[in-house]
């Protein structure tokens, strides 16, 4: 009756692009007992159904598509002999790092990890969520979920579409329909700034002539089975609809691009303390969680815009998830890290310093647009570094390197705080 | 021809239907939309209520009463959630004490169990987030808890296994009597039947005056709710309601039998019945009215909003019987609003005995038990889990991964009879769909094994019947049609 337990030094959970480079920098610590469990019947996540290009600039410095960005790591893990098992769901994971997965080929198995990695990715905010009034017809989709439909199993689910949210993956999906056939009348955001990437809104939106509406959201959504149009009003600086100024859409299709959730039920079982900035675990800059020995990293840790960054994190919560493994206790002083003035969600959230500490990544988003500011990092009171930055926008996640001169000058200090300044902090 | 056919698919139409089942005859209900309990029984408190609310003498009253004390064991019978966490119902001040003496009275006169009037110290003892503002409040530990939906599917599963046929898609266009047979008209076609039962819903009104002259008025009541997702513990354990207005029992805070929180409903009349918008106004009277009883309250883990529209009579009483000024041999069960679902049994097993003796059907058939639905994965221990997936690998397959549903009960819940057919009715058969990314993970999946169990194409596969299709066409038909318009 009782399962046998299957014994692993390094358990991964996910292959997604995080939990692919996680495995090959895990492999290459010197990790040979290691699993990557995945619940889709392919490896590569997301990217999968990323089509576009673009991805890759940084770390390959070409232009990839999703796919083929993931078949290079989905390569170089199988070329290394990693085990990528498909098809497994992992149910629970316990602080004692016992896993419970389950599979059609396997039924229920149970795993004892050395080190976990979660590597989840996130998920979208659905409608629900943002209580938005109106009838619950069909035509209502959350944008990754059509960029399925239409580029993995090749529908369409509508003609003529409104975009709420001007998140990535929506305004890729404004221009996918649009060359698909189908007409996108606008996309409309809440905020008075996109949460996309610029680029995207260059090349996604204003190349093909769909108006992006700021400040503005959907009031009402019509139609009794199927989508028939909505109402959008424009709203005042404290985001409520302002009477007299609402628009109707006649549109079928309404895609939601508002905001995407690290996917962190697992974490939250195994006890891991969950930051209520980020929606993710809080890490130390080893990507180790609050439980000893369970590592996070790429969208289940917070949400990234480029997948060259989500490897690079990935990257190092693999090997370090190894060298815990192999049996390593990572010693060093512990000093938090702050969100100062303008910023929101700096992973990680601390440090532990030691001689070995050659650079830590801190990024962050800041909570609104900045032009001509300086993005501060201070130990104490003390500058460490003060950049000037052209502009700082939510839509785009913000990184400061703390080099080895800055972090031996911080062994001492009691926090590290990071900030968006007016003025050059000397 | 027909002995009996039911027109409505609700809670009370499934549950006459199995009651009925118990009888030799041809029976079928019949509904317009493509699933039970598409209206009012899928959008509703889910409040098995202790009784205390209907004035004593009337139908409500009395039917309410009876249903509650049916509720546990009917429900164990038909596996459907049900847990009696206890009402109580806040007052604030001297006046609500008075109101709820009077509740406390009724309740008294009507037979409810268990009664009893609290104060502030013993209700923040028990709920120790309510308003601490309370005075007192009426406790009726009776009150209970139950999925409505799947009360409904279960009792036409049931009726289903008993020889009961379940006819959809099918609006009635006309409905008359003529040489002792009814006729019933549908867009599909015309059925007959010995005997007829009304119990349309909002559509009432209009089935009962074709046929009687005495003509009646239901008005749509819509209420709107919100609905937080179950990770996040309800703030009360237990249904917390305020004192109540004319137009109903007033917004309560209540877990569901699920376990996630409750909030709602509004109570608005409005022209049209089939109108289940949710508006900006209900929502925030929603909450403004939620603020009494929790004043902290939050709605960061809303999953959902939703309204369902009650079927208020103008009598402001149930009607149940036959149907008077109309031909023999037509019943109706009409009229019902709150306690509606807490009644359907008792108004079941009393309506069918009338009319199977009516109709001298042979009544030898003893109901079989039903046959049990699937157990759910999520609620199985570890062990458990292994063995079913042992048995049956599907089980191994998790295809909605908020509610932790696999693939196994999915195609249950499409091949049972009155199977799923849709995206609604798979998720309200199993709950994919019903988590915190509401259905964004799991729709694509679901969708793929309605195609292969109902031998469909994607492009036919619905959301919750009629127009509602998920797809348009193929990336190839859109793109053409786009080239022949410019």
């Amino acid at each position: 009756m009782n399962e046998p337990i299957i014994q692993v030094d390094v358990l991964v959970i996910g292959a997604g692009p995080a939990g692919l480079a996680a495995a090959i920098a895990a492999k290459k610590a010197g990790v040979d007992n290691l699993i990557v469990l995945e619940r889709e019947d392919q490896p590569g996540g997301i990217l999968r159904q990323c089509i576009h290009n673009g991805f890759g600039l940084h770390r390959f410095k070409e232009e990839l598509t999703g796919p083929e960005y993931a078949q290079r790591d989905i390569d170089t893990a199988r070329g290394m002999g990693i085990d990528i098992r498909l098809g497994v769901t992992v149910l629970s994971v316990s602080p004692e790092k016992r896993v419970t997965a389950v599979s059609r080929d396997h039924g229920l198995q149970i795993f004892e990890a050395k080190a976990v990695v979660l590597a989840m990715g996130c998920r979208e905010r659905p409608r629900g969520a943002l209580a938005i009034p109106g009838t619950r017809c069909a035509g209502i989709y959350s944008a990754g979920t059509a960029q399925k439909f239409v580029n993995l199993e090749g529908y369409m689910p509508g003609r003529r579409v409104v975009i709420l949210g001007s998140g990535d993956i929506g305004l890729i999906m404004a221009r996918r329909m649009t060359l698909q056939g189908a007409k996108v009348l606008c996309c409309v955001e809440l905020m008075p700034y996109s949460s996309g990437l610029n680029r995207n809104i260059v090349q996604c939106l204003q190349d093909y002539h769909i108006p992006l509406y700021l400040s503005h959201t959907v009031i009402d959504i019509h139609g009794k089975e199927r989508l028939t149009g909505v109402t959008v009003a424009k709203v005042d600086e404290n985001r409520r609809p302002i009477p007299g100024t609402e628009m109707e859409f006649d549109c079928d299709t309404l895609l939601l691009s508002v905001g995407l959730i690290p996917e962190n039920e697992l974490s939250a079982g195994a006890g891991v303390e969950i930051s209520p900035v980020t929606s993710g675990a809080v890490v130390s800059d080893t990507l180790e969680t609050s439980v000893p020995g369970v590592f996070a990293c790429g969208n289940v840790l917070h949400v990234h815009d480029l997948v060259d960054h989500v490897s690079n994190e990935s990257f190092r919560a693999g090997e370090m998830a190894a060298r815990y493994a192999l049996g390593e206790r990572r010693q060093g002083r512990e000093i938090p890290v702050r969100d100062g003035k303008g910023v929101r969600g700096t992973v990680p959230q601390k440090l532990l310093l030691n001689d070995e500490t050659a650079q830590v990544d801190l990024m962050f988003r800041p909570d609104r647009v900045y032009r001509d500011h300086y993005l501060t990092v201070y130990a104490d009171q003390r500058p460490l570094a003060s950049v000037k930055k052209m502009i700082l926008t939510p839509g785009e996640m913000a990184v400061q390197p703390l080099n080895e001169k800055m972090l031996a000058a911080c062994r001492e200090a009691k926090e590290i705080t990071v900030a968006i300044t007016e003025e050059k902090a000397v | 021809m027909y002995d009996i056919l039911i027109i409505g698919a609700g809670v009370t139409g499934c549950a006459l239907a199995r009651q009925l089942s118990g009888w030799e005859g041809r029976i079928a209900v019949l509904d317009r939309a493509e699933d039970v309990a598409d209206a009012a029984s899928k959008a509703n408190s889910g409040i098995v209520h202790a009784g205390f609310d209907a004035k004593p003498g009337t139908k409500k009253a009395y039917y309410n009463v009876k249903g509650a004390a049916m509720y546990p064991a009917l429900t164990k019978t038909l596996g459907v959630p049900f847990d009696p966490i206890g009402a109580l119902v806040l007052g604030f001040s001297e006046e609500d004490r008075r109101t709820l003496q009077k509740l406390y009275g009724q309740g008294q006169q009507n037979g409810v169990p268990s009664l009893r009037i609290i104060e502030r110290e013993e209700i923040l003892r028990m709920e120790p987030n309510t308003n601490p503002d309370v005075v007192c409040a009426l406790y009726a530990p009776t009150s209970a808890v139950v999925s409505p939906y799947e009360m409904t599917l279960a009792l036409a599963y049931h009726a289903a296994q008993n020889g009961v046929e379940f006819i959809f898609d099918s609006p009635v266009t006309k409905i008359y009597e003529k040489d002792d047979t009814w006729h019933v008209e549908t867009p599909k076609g015309v059925l007959s039947a010995r005997a007829i039962i009304n119990c349309a819903g909002t559509g009432a009104a209009e089935l009962h005056n074709q046929i009687s002259d005495q003509k009646i008025r239901i008005i749509p009541r819509r209420g709107e709710y919100y609905l937080l997702d179950h990770t996040v513990q309800c703030p009360f354990s237990r249904t917390m309601f305020q004192v109540p207005s004319k137009m109903g029992k007033g917004v309560l805070i209540s877990p569901t039998a699920h376990g996630n929180a409750l909030l709602g409903p509004s109570a608005e009349d409005i022209p049209d019945p089939d109108d289940t918008a949710t508006t900006r106004a209900g929502l925030d009277f929603v909450l403004e009215k939620c603020r009494l009883t929790w004043p902290q309250v939050n709605v960061r883990s809303v999953i959902t909003t939703f309204s369902g529209v009650r079927a208020h009579p103008d009598t402001d009483d149930f009607i149940i019987g036959p149907v008077h000024g109309a031909p023999d041999n037509a019943f109706e069960a009409i009229g019902i609003e709150s306690p509606g679902l807490t009644a359907a049994p008792a108004v079941a097993k009393e309506l069918a005995e009338m009319v199977a003796e009516h109709l001298k059907l042979p009544s030898a058939r003893f109901l079989r038990s039903a046959v049990p639905l699937l157990r759910p994965f999520s609620a199985m221990t570890e062990e458990e889990r292994a063995e079913a997936c042992r048995k049956n690998p599907e089980y191994g397959r998790i295809v909605c991964r908020c509610e932790v549903v696999t693939e196994a009960e999915i195609r249950d819940a499409i091949r049972r009879p009155v199977g799923a057919r849709s995206i609604d009715g798979v998720k309200r058969r199993t709950r994919a769909g019903m988590g915190r990314c509401q259905g964004g993970f799991c729709s694509p999946r679901v969708m793929e094994i309605l195609c292969e169990e109902l031998g469909k194409s994607p492009l036919e596969i619905t959301k919750c019947g009629g127009e509602s299709k998920l797809l348009v066409g193929t990336l190839n038909e859109i793109a053409k049609e786009a080239r022949v318009d410019e």
